[in-house]
């Protein structure tokens, strides 16, 4: 039995409806998708399919799923499920968010946008009861790795249709007593804000790799909270470890901390639509006067680094040969050749964070860094969270801190961000070049040529600036020394068919 | 009588009426939505979603189909949970939250009333300075600072209790210790003070002069006014006691009711702020009117009118 803290309480266990990661960590031991993730460094390896063939152009993908994959009603996974939960994926009156993660397929942005309802003309076909086909509409080389997203798993659609219309959010076949899934778990019980219980699945296909009966996941929000769970010994593993107790554990037990790399990059943003952010040697010069090293190693603490480009070191093999570097006296100059030198005129900026302490530590090393080196005062000024979200999207700010986790393993999870109007790119910045070589880069065949392709846009995105990267994140988290088969890995997905307990005596007053 | 506690409940309606007006109006007032996330999606998804709740209408029609929805007894779906409604969410967590306040009120009064009468009887002795400087430092010690501390000594360093979750019945201890002292705090200054008030009376004297024992004057006599300000604080307080408290709730993990007043709001999660903020308003008209009825049991000079 596996005592997992979980962060927040999930908001449902549909995949196609949540988005946040402690639903992640309860889906993955819930549903299984086409590929599964190698407990290691998470590359694709045979889940439903155990094998897959793809075209000598990259476009089609045929999927060959396995005889005994299994929903937990004993039920075969067949290929037409698979097209039936893309179907209802797709469907614009479920509004499901992350439906663009499946934009790939051919006419599956055009179907969820409405502009065309056929379904039989999107990218998706069973061709008999265990060979499903993918078409999509540019060779995505990084198909594969966007399969492990819960955007792409199998939902058991006839089991939802019993529970309600499957086209409207709302619908209760994710509760213990309706609920059917194909995974190593099923769920067994969920009481909001308690925990939810997951049993091991005795119709999983490869449940004789299943060693965990049971997994019991605690929606515990409070880091402080959880530290407290796990030394009393409530809890195996915790959702992140408060910054504030790192260090005692580093020197104290040593054994029980844990800091993961993860792939994800906290940065400011810059509103490039109103001067002097519209210049880009004032945006350069911002960057190159922040002393990220001190940021990372001296505001955080918990092993972050220090960034110098957008996409973190090693992404599926992609590192950025770029560098926005840090070069007081090269910042000074372009604030001078700007106009400002040595900081005249220059108008007084505000940066915006949410209001969370460690933000608010950050923003003052930052405040004081730009003060010291390039002589520019700015305010700082917090916002309750909602209201911050609102104002980066409707770019009523300046300067605004922002943090962006990658979903699945592959560099174009950070560097599509910034395409012009995409939702998340919020800093107004629009670049014909940089679109382009993404457009390109979705063409491309081989990852080599596509990272070829990033690495232009990304050195692209670092010369023009719109964003000032300020560190790579890390995981920090406790974890028993009991647990086996727990990896460090960069999305923190740890495939629980692979986990399991050294048996010695339960923790716990359980 | 009847027609009081009638004519009362009556006034509850308009009460309600206004109070879900205001909020209703408030919660759309405030910036940003209930689907403004980090990750942002696209505009086409966020358009669709909010279609279906409906909150692309016009916020005067909204705001008729909130209030329709409930003369019809339906609060509406969650918005942060969607596969559950409002009244589901407030019915599942309200026992939890009924449970710990009544333990929490049980401790604070047995408690609260002890110390309070003792420190009364014996003004301004040891025992009477003690009592009351725990109970200014029961005041003045935030939950927030109590309920870790427990949880470190009883849960940690001896392992009496657990220091999250509430599965066992034991669960309930930390909690409903945390809550009970802070509340014990403020009943012994106000039983203290009533008692005093009291205790200085001629009726007092006089019973006393006849040859009324200690005891006697104490339980027969004077509580029966002595406690006449821990009424009064106890109508709201109760309200707010059993409808939970956010960080206790917190602190320990329990799933009740608290965290949805405080969490709804940040979420921006409208149909559980109004849900909430209804449901507490009711119970705070219905206890202030049980204060009421108390008080004039408790006092013959008042009448109900």
């Amino acid at each position: 039995m596996l005592f997992h803290g979980n962060g927040a309480e999930p908001q449902d266990v549909d995949p196609q409806i949540v988005t946040g990661v402690p639903e992640d960590h309860i889906i993955t031991a819930l549903f299984e998708g086409l590929v599964s993730e190698d407990p290691h460094d998470l590359h694709p390896v045979p889940g439903v399919a155990e094998r897959w063939d793809v075209s000598s152009d990259a476009r089609i993908y045929t999927f060959h799923l396995r005889q005994n994959a299994q929903w937990s009603n004993g039920a075969r996974v067949t290929a037409r499920d698979f097209v039936r939960s893309y179907q209802r994926m797709l469907m614009p009156s479920l509004a499901a968010e992350y439906a663009y993660m499946l934009y790939v397929a051919t006419n599956a942005e055009a179907f969820n946008k409405g502009q065309i309802t056929d379904f039989s003309k999107v990218g998706f076909k069973a061709l008999d009861e265990s060979t499903l086909q993918v078409e999509l509409s540019s060779p995505a080389s990084y198909f594969l790795s966007l399969l492990n997203h819960y955007s792409w798993f199998p939902v058991p659609v006839s089991v939802i249709e019993r529970c309600g219309p499957i086209n409207q959010r709302g619908n209760r076949w994710t509760r213990p007593e309706n609920f059917v899934g194909n995974g190593p778990f099923v769920l067994a019980h969920w009481r909001i804000n308690d925990v939810l219980v997951v049993k091991k699945s005795p119709t999983y296909w490869d449940a004789g790799q299943v060693r965990l009966r049971e997994i019991r996941f605690y929606p515990i929000e409070s880091f402080e909270g959880q530290e407290r769970a796990f030394r009393a010994g409530q809890l195996h593993v915790t959702y992140e470890a408060p910054l504030s107790k790192i260090d005692s554990y580093k020197q104290q037990h040593p054994e029980l901390i844990h800091i993961d790399p993860y792939l994800g990059t906290y940065i400011y943003r810059l509103n490039v639509t109103k001067p002097p952010l519209n210049d880009k040697r004032v945006r350069r010069a911002l960057a190159m006067a922040l002393d990220r090293v001190a940021i990372a190693t001296k505001v955080r603490r918990a092993g972050e680094v220090p960034a110098y480009c957008f996409t973190p070191p090693n992404t599926a093999g992609y590192t950025c040969t770029a560098r926005l570097p840090v070069d007081v006296e090269a910042a000074r100059k372009l604030l001078a050749e700007a106009g400002y030198p040595d900081g005249r005129g220059f108008p007084r900026l505000t940066l915006m964070y949410n209001t969370v302490e460690s933000h608010r530590t950050i923003a003052e090393a930052v405040q004081q860094m730009w003060k010291q080196n390039l002589n520019i005062d700015i305010e700082l000024e917090n916002q309750e969270w909602k209201v911050y979200i609102d104002n980066q999207r409707t770019l009523n700010y300046q300067i605004g801190r922002f943090a962006w986790i990658a979903d699945y393993v592959d560099p174009k999870s950070f560097i599509e961000m910034f395409i012009t109007g995409g939702g998340n790119n919020q800093t107004g910045w629009s670049n014909k070049e940089y679109d382009l070589l993404l457009a390109e880069a979705d063409r491309a065949p081989t990852n080599e040529m596509r990272y070829e392709l990033y690495q232009k846009a990304e050195t692209l995105l670092l010369e023009e600036a719109p964003i000032i990267p300020v560190y790579h994140y890390t995981h920090p988290y406790l974890l028993s020394p009991s647990v086996v088969g727990w990896y460090p890995t960069l999305i923190d997905h740890h495939p629980y068919k692979y986990v399991w307990l050294n048996p010695q005596p339960e923790i716990g007053n359980h | 009588m009847l027609r009081f506690i009638t004519r009362r409940l009556l006034e509850l309606i308009p009460v309600l009426f206004i109070i879900a007006t205001i909020t209703f109006f408030m919660t759309r007032l405030a910036p940003g939505g209930p689907f403004d996330k980090e990750k942002n999606t696209t505009p086409e998804i966020r358009k669709a979603i909010e279609a279906y709740y409906g909150l692309d209408k016009p916020l005067f029609e909204q705001y008729l189909s909130v209030i329709k929805g409930y003369l019809k007894g339906d609060l509406g779906p969650d918005y942060k949970y969607p596969n559950r409604s409002v009244q589901e969410l407030i019915l599942g967590a309200f026992p939890v939250s009924l449970e710990l306040g009544c333990l929490a009120l049980a401790i604070a009064l047995a408690i609260g009333l002890t110390a309070g009468m003792l420190a009364a009887i014996r003004q301004n002795s040891l025992l009477d300075y003690s009592a009351m400087s725990l109970a200014m430092i029961g005041i003045c010690l935030p939950t927030f600072v109590m309920g870790p501390l427990l949880a470190l000594v009883f849960g940690i360093h001896w392992h009496w209790f657990n220091v999250s979750g509430w599965d066992f019945a034991r669960d309930r201890v930390l909690p409903a210790m945390t809550l009970g002292f802070y509340y014990a705090a403020y009943i012994a200054r106000l039983t203290r003070g009533g008692m005093l008030e009291i205790l200085s009376q001629d009726f007092i004297r006089t019973a006393r002069a006849k040859g009324a024992s200690t005891a006697q004057i104490l339980f027969k006599h004077a509580l029966r006014g002595g406690i006449a300000p821990v009424i009064s604080f106890l109508g709201p307080a109760a309200a707010g006691i059993i409808t939970g408290s956010f960080v206790v709730e917190t602190i320990f993990d329990v799933p009740g009711l608290g965290r949805f007043f405080i969490t709804s709001a940040f979420n921006r999660d409208y149909t559980l702020v109004l849900g909430t903020v209804l449901f507490y308003a009711t119970l705070i008209v219905l206890f202030n009117l049980a204060v009421d009825i108390a008080q004039v049991w408790l006092n013959p000079k008042l009448k109900l009118e």
